[in-house]
């Protein structure tokens, strides 16, 4: 294990700047107390971020399965109706949005 | 009241009708919950449906199944057809699924009766059921404290004795602390045992759905109903489960046990000498126990607010205003999709999503993210390790018995530590179960954990069940 | 411009021909009822999961094989960014660990591209953009269907190999070509099975390093393909002598006015926060499974047209390239083959289908070879005159086959019996006994007079070779 930590260098701006990658509205308030508390998770975590684990591979399921496959075979589609039906918005048969402000990336 | 078992026994015999006992669960709800607020909506007539079509499969000579109507409580996360499924969420508020959960689909298929769906924190993040957004459930033995959570809906539910059975998910300790807070079973399979298919993502590579119950051989017989493979959960193992029941009364003589210090030494005392209690008493059954110490856990806490908020934040992105749930308009649809989450996701889920973003964002994947997911395997290795030796551990569920309402809303971390006992199962994906074992000094319940291995859930049930015979 | 040299790369998208979605089971059609191929999984449903097509996986791994790949252990990935076609909000593909890497395609004339990467993922859902012609900036909303959303795509990343649009075209003309062959796409590129972006940058002729690169969409063609590289090239050089500086961007080619224009993109939308996607396992397609799937591809284009080169004997003419080539990409390749191992000349079978035939290459595609070979030996052998071999070959593909034989009888082109040609000499050279007598004294002209009068007293139905034979037999 090595010793330097790593503190949290999370800023106001990062804050902001994840907020509008989450589709998230933030009053200044609540910017604030975001900074503070998300700080205070990640001083928490720098425990875990100066470890040295490079020996290790990251693992991201609990119990490691391979190859897992479905048959190319159909089945049956959900009733379009149904599913429109809790739709907030529709039209000819489609979901309805505002208009796109961007092309995709 | 009547345990699962005799329940079922029961109602297969004839001797009583399903439609009895669930128009009895029906009418204590009715009766008693506003003072608990464990359901958020009851399934009367789904229930009654139900309870009439295991009634007519008993008269008419068919198998009506192991759970024969006996009343499971849902939590809110669970897909249930045509019926409310809110997770706790404004976001999701009236929104009924065109599909049935595969565990909730097992239930029917095992005679089980669901009376209705419970109360969460919102999208299960939580440990104390505050976080709902339809407001919190308060702990049947002492409605001034909180239940536990995220769960805490179910586990009430069960302890009030509305349903002597119960389904929750457990990412972090969801089932497990609420049950050791409100003084009932609660128990968490290996991860891939019961299928994830209909049970909303929180964190999808730490969730997983467990029974509650008031007994060990109860909480045995309902995941026996829902363990299984599911060809729609690419997680789900393709083993067909053994039957734990048969096996679980076999007690625990030569049973090698750890008493696992890193989940006992930073509790409080009161929960601490319960622990030591129940490892005195497996001894006295006799069980070979010895401490042990797994330090690595230590790091569980913090990779786990590291991966399960990373995984969340990229789960709840399809709560967009889109295609179902809450819309609030905007002039162009980015700003739709801000005004719709930013309205519909309560203070804790906004937190989480955005500590996810960051941990996956540019330049911070490595430290945050890719990092977390290096102290799992370091985990996993530490476990591995420690069941060479034992085949079982043993430790506390939560650090303390349960708390006030609101004592930990505003400080994120302390409510934090509540799962640090329970963390290191859901980063292995191994079963681990809480057993109520007398009281703390507040006269409130304390919960026992036994932990094991992977697929190690009839070791579990068998040690559990002897816990449960020798609590105070 | 010599002083500068063009750099393209190409991102080619192609659907997969299987019956279901990457993820579940909804059909993977096209041009059905909006919304009517849905499901929990592929609408983004709240607790929907997804689980791997066998076939989707045995598709790419056709497609890395035909590119001469490395089949690679590979793991799905999130690509996560908000936008409404996207019904997760997030995009599963394959990041670090592609299925197929380290590949290359060869071109027609021998220029080998380059193949980085060939790797799976879903596809979006269709947007309509309502208002203002459809246009999206001045549009007034959009409408999403999902049918299209979790079909499974494979992504095609060359290497920045290409310099000129013309190699560029031929490149996504052959890819077009493999993909077809290897079974796993239809290649339609107006149906949008098969989709193109060009990265192009310019540099000083001998420099090392790349210029700024600038990436084109909604190429719908070939043609556009090569309109918008040459447009873009053209744009960045004035730029660039002009003192300008290329802006490294996404830009969309307009076919009709003819030019690419910068698209409003966001920033922050390059941070995609990719993660190991939890709820899927590994892909590591065994040794066995790769073998099978090597085993089983049939030939590619460029086999084909060597089969095609050797059955005319070697060093075809230009002509015959140019038709080789058509006949390859049109899939006709199996009817000339056919034909002359039937005994038709090769290079009277490659002129067939890749002119008649290749005109009605849908009607082609039916045509029974058996049935074209026959009819070429009738030609060859005489028994039926060039014309009257079309006329038929016509009338075969409208039916979709028949007996050419019959065929022709019924068309009233069964051929002259010798006999009765002789009779009808005698008739016409009784008729022009001044014209006979100059014939016979060596007047050649007149060949063509006899050879005339001969085929009007037949109605076109005398061989030509025989009519001047029995002619020149005569004269002595
Ligand atoms: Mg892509
Ligand atoms: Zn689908």
């Amino acid at each position: 294990m090595s010793d330097e930590r790593v503190t949290s260098s999370l800023s106001r701006d990062d804050v902001v700047h994840v907020a509008h990658l989450a589709r998230l509205d933030l009053t200044d308030e609540e910017v604030e107390l975001f900074t503070a508390q998300l700080r205070t998770v990640l001083d928490h975590a720098a425990d875990v971020a100066s470890l040295d684990l490079s020996h290790l591979e990251p693992s991201s399921h609990p119990i490691a399965l391979e190859n897992v496959l479905r048959a190319d075979e159909p089945r049956p589609s959900l009733d379009r109706d149904e599913v429109l039906a809790a739709a907030p918005a529709v039209e000819d048969h489609r979901f309805r949005v505002p208009r796109i402000g961007a092309e995709a990336p | 009241m009547t345990t699962a078992v005799s329940l079922a026994a029961e109602v297969r015999s004839g001797a009583r009708s399903a439609r009895d006992v669930t128009d009895e669960a029906l009418a204590a709800v009715a009766a008693n919950d506003d003072r608990f607020h464990s359901f958020l909506d009851v399934m009367e007539d789904e229930a009654r449906a139900q309870a009439d079509a295991v009634d007519a499969a008993v008269a008419a000579g068919r198998d009506p199944g192991p759970l024969a109507g006996v009343p499971v409580a849902l939590k809110d996360n669970l897909c249930t057809r045509g019926f409310a499924t809110t997770c706790g969420s404004r976001i999701l508020e009236g929104w009924r699924p065109p599909y049935d959960a595969t565990v909730v689909e097992a239930l029917r298929r095992a005679g089980a009766v669901a009376v209705g769906k419970t109360n969460m924190d919102e999208f299960a993040m939580g440990s104390s059921t505050e976080n709902s957004a339809f407001g919190p459930t308060r702990n049947p033995r002492c409605t001034e404290k909180v239940p536990g959570g995220s769960s805490g809906g179910s586990a009430a539910a069960v302890a009030a004795g509305f349903a002597p059975l119960g389904l929750g998910s457990d990412t972090g300790g969801s089932i497990r602390q609420p049950a050791a807070l409100c003084g009932v079973v609660g128990m968490k399979p290996t991860y891939g045992r019961v299928s994830r298919y209909g049970l909303v993502a929180f964190a999808s590579s730490l969730d997983q759905i467990g029974p509650f119950a008031t007994t060990v051989e109860d909480a045995a017989l309902l995941y026996d109903a829902i363990a299984g493979h599911d060809p729609m959960d690419s997680t789900s193992l393709p083993s067909t489960p053994e039957p734990t029941l048969p096996s679980i009364g076999e007690g625990v003589e030569g049973i090698r046990i750890g008493l696992c210090r890193d989940l006992v030494d930073g509790c409080a005392a009161d929960v601490a000498a319960r622990v030591h209690e129940a490892a005195d008493a497996l001894a006295a059954a006799g069980a070979k126990v010895e401490e042990v110490s797994v330090p690595e856990f230590s790091y569980g806490l913090s990779a786990y607010y590291l991966i399960a908020p990373a995984e969340a934040s990229s789960n709840l992105a399809r709560y967009d205003g889109v295609r179902y749930g809450l819309r609030v308009d905007g002039a162009d649809v980015e700003a739709m999709n801000t005004a719709t989450r930013t309205a519909g996701f309560g203070a804790e889920v906004k937190r989480r999503v955005m500590l996810g973003t960051y941990a996956l964002s540019a330049g911070y994947y490595d430290a945050y993210y890719a990092q977390a997911q290096r102290v799992r395997t370091l985990v996993m290795q530490a476990f591995d390790r420690a069941y060479d030796s034992y085949d079982v551990l043993l430790g506390a569920t939560a650090p303390t018995t349960a708390f006030d309402l609101g004592a930990k809303v505003d400080d994120p971390m302390a409510m934090y530590m509540n799962d640090v006992c329970t963390i290191p199962s859901n980063l292995s994906g191994h079963p681990a179960i809480s057993v109520p074992f007398g009281t703390g000094e507040d006269g409130l319940p304390v919960g026992v954990q036994v932990l094991a291995p992977a697929l190690g859930e009839a070791m579990l049930f068998r040690v559990a069940r002897v816990v449960e015979a020798h609590a105070p | 411009m010599s002083e500068w040299e063009t750099v393209i790369g190409l991102e080619v998208h192609s659907e997969l021909a299987t019956k279901t979605k990457l993820f579940c089971g909804c059909r993977n059609a096209f041009g059905d009822e909006p919304n009517v191929n849905i499901c929990p999984t592929c609408i983004g449903l709240p607790g929907a999961l997804p689980v791997l097509n066998e076939q989707a996986v045995e598709l790419a791994m056709r497609i890395g094989a035909s590119l001469h790949c490395d089949i690679r252990p590979s793991v799905f990935a999130r690509k996560n960014y908000f936008y409404p076609d996207q019904a997760k909000d997030y995009q599963i593909s394959q990041y670090d660990l592609p299925l197929n890497v380290d590949g290359w395609l060869d071109l027609p004339d021998g220029f080998r591209v380059g193949v980085t990467r060939a790797h799976m993922e879903e596809d979006t859902g269709k947007l309509t953009h309502v208002g203002a012609s459809g246009r999206i900036n001045a549009a007034d909303h959009a409408l999403v269907d999902y049918n299209r959303s979790g079909v499974p795509l494979v992504e095609i990343v060359s290497e920045p190999d290409m310099r000129t649009s013309a190699q560029a075209r031929a490149y996504a003309s052959e890819l077009r070509g493999i993909l077809v062959a290897s079974g796993a796409s239809d290649g339609r590129m107006e149906e949008g099975s098969m989709r193109v972006d060009a990265n192009v940058s310019v540099r000083p002729a001998g420099s090392r390093e790349f210029g700024t690169r600038c990436e084109i969409k909604n190429l719908n063609s070939l043609r556009s393909l090569g309109r918008a590289i040459d447009y873009e090239v053209a744009r960045q050089i004035a730029l660039l002598e002009s003192g300008g500086v290329v802006a490294q961007e996404t830009r969309h080619w307009d076919e009709s006015a003819g030019r690419t224009e910068a698209l409003r993109s966001k920033e922050e939308a390059n941070d995609y926060r990719y993660f190991p996607e939890p709820d899927l396992v590994p892909l590591a397609p065994d040794a066995a499974w790769q073998d099978r799937v090597r085993s089983s591809l049939g030939p590619m284009p460029a086999d084909r047209r060597a089969t095609l080169v050797a059955a005319l004997g070697g060093d075809p003419s230009a002509a015959e390239v140019d038709q080789i080539n058509a006949v390859v990409d049109l899939g006709l390749d199996g009817l000339v083959n056919a034909a002359s191992d039937a005994g038709a000349p090769a290079s009277l079978a490659l002129v067939r289908a890749a002119n008649e035939v290749a005109a009605q290459s849908e009607a082609g595609s039916r045509l029974d070879a058996g049935a074209f070979a026959s009819l070429l030996a009738m030609e060859a052998g005489g028994t039926l005159s060039a014309t009257q071999s079309k006329a038929v070959l016509g009338a075969l593909l409208e039916r979709g086959g028949g007996d050419p034989a019959a065929v022709a009888k019924e068309m009233g082109f069964e051929a002259m019996a010798a006999g009765s040609l002789a009779a009808v000499v005698d008739e016409v050279v009784a008729a022009n006994p001044g014209e006979w007598a100059r014939f016979v004294d060596g007047d050649d002209k007149l060949m063509g007079f006899f050879t005339g009068k001969v085929m009007e007293a037949t109605a076109k139905k005398a061989n030509g070779k025989d009519v001047a034979a029995e002619l020149r037999r005569r004269r002595g």
